[in-house]
């Protein structure tokens, strides 16, 4: 590897389509983001967005239909951190140190909700990031969030070349 | 039957746990509050679709913040009298342990009450009580019964 690729990132270097494969990391093969239904709508280096569609098993008021803000949670969490890895430029795992949300304003019942994160800082340690859920306007958000993650944490890397391995083996048994 | 009503209807029975079966994200989610011990505690039952990372294998950490914020849900609807339910302002949680495949307890305790803001702190931990595996700093809006 020559010096100047060292310095790219994976989301710069990976081979194929990238929604899909991110589509593939971050919803298809974590269990969790899969069981909610989310849909990786873009990627770009620095930044993500997702899509979470209204459903009745994710509702925390039965009187008024308003998703519960733990869906909203697992969405920040989740994009942020996929954030997070368009920036990485080594294949690396990472967890989530800490997730602070506003809830801003309630969901509307039936619509469904985008999430769009940001990764706007990257140490060796440590990656910030912010991200907004909104119906449609960012700028009249549902929830903000502010967040940070560790790098290097144990366990295998979700993106790179062992992951781009496993989408492929999981699309093929799909 | 209205959540509030339920929650009567438990509180007259001394039975928490039928206060999960009201929220259908709770019964999604395998969350359930118990206060067999004689205090409320939430438990989060181990499901596959829990899990975040499957390498580890270790929970989703949004399923822990999603935990966090339920428990304390269901500490403000036990331990205090509501004219309407409580609306979360913001939650900030910190994950301290990777979330293994087995079921997550929660207790919830209020730092502050007051008569418009409810300040919860939670914390979450599995086999081992003194071993969290996340902790929240949760506000409330709340309508307290004069």
């Amino acid at each position: 590897m020559g010096d100047e690729s060292r310095h790219k990132t994976i989301f710069e270097v990976v081979p194929g389509d990238k929604l899909e494969l991110f589509q593939k990391w971050f919803s298809d093969t974590i269990p969790h983001n899969k069981a909610l239904g989310l849909v990786v709508t873009a990627v770009r280096k620095g930044g993500a967005t997702m899509r979470l569609d209204w459903q009745p098993h994710l509702v925390g008021n039965p009187e008024t239909g308003v998703l519960h803000g733990g869906a909203i949670t697992a969405m920040l969490d989740s994009c942020s951190g996929m954030a997070v890895a368009t920036v990485l430029t080594k294949a690396q795992p990472f967890a989530t140190l800490d997730l602070r949300i506003d809830y801003v304003h309630p969901a509307t019942p039936g619509q469904p909700v985008l999430a769009e994160a940001e990764c706007y800082r990257l140490t060796s340690n440590v990656a910030f990031t912010r991200a907004v859920a909104h119906h449609g306007d960012p700028k009249d958000p549902i929830a903000a969030s502010a967040g940070t993650f560790m790098l290097g944490t144990k366990g295998k890397a979700a993106v790179g070349p062992h992951a781009v391995r496993v989408a492929a083996e999981k699309g093929r048994g799909a | 039957m209205n959540l509030l009503d339920r929650l009567h209807a438990a509180r007259k029975a001394g039975d928490v746990s039928r206060l999960g079966e009201a929220i259908p994200y709770a019964r999604w989610m395998n969350m359930a509050p118990e206060n067999t011990t004689g205090e409320l505690l939430t438990r989060m039952r181990y499901h596959p679709q829990l899990i975040g990372n499957t390498h580890l294998p270790a929970l989703h950490g949004g399923t822990i913040g999603a935990l966090l914020e339920t428990a304390a849900i269901f500490h403000l609807l036990w331990e205090m009298d509501n004219a309407a339910l409580p609306r979360i302002i913001n939650i900030t949680v910190d994950y301290l342990r990777s979330g293994r495949p087995v079921d997550t307890l929660a207790r919830a305790a209020f730092t502050k009450l007051g008569r418009r803001v409810a300040s919860v702190a939670v914390e979450a931990w599995q086999e081992d009580r003194s071993k969290p595996v996340g902790a929240a700093q949760i506000h409330f809006l709340v309508t307290p019964v004069k």
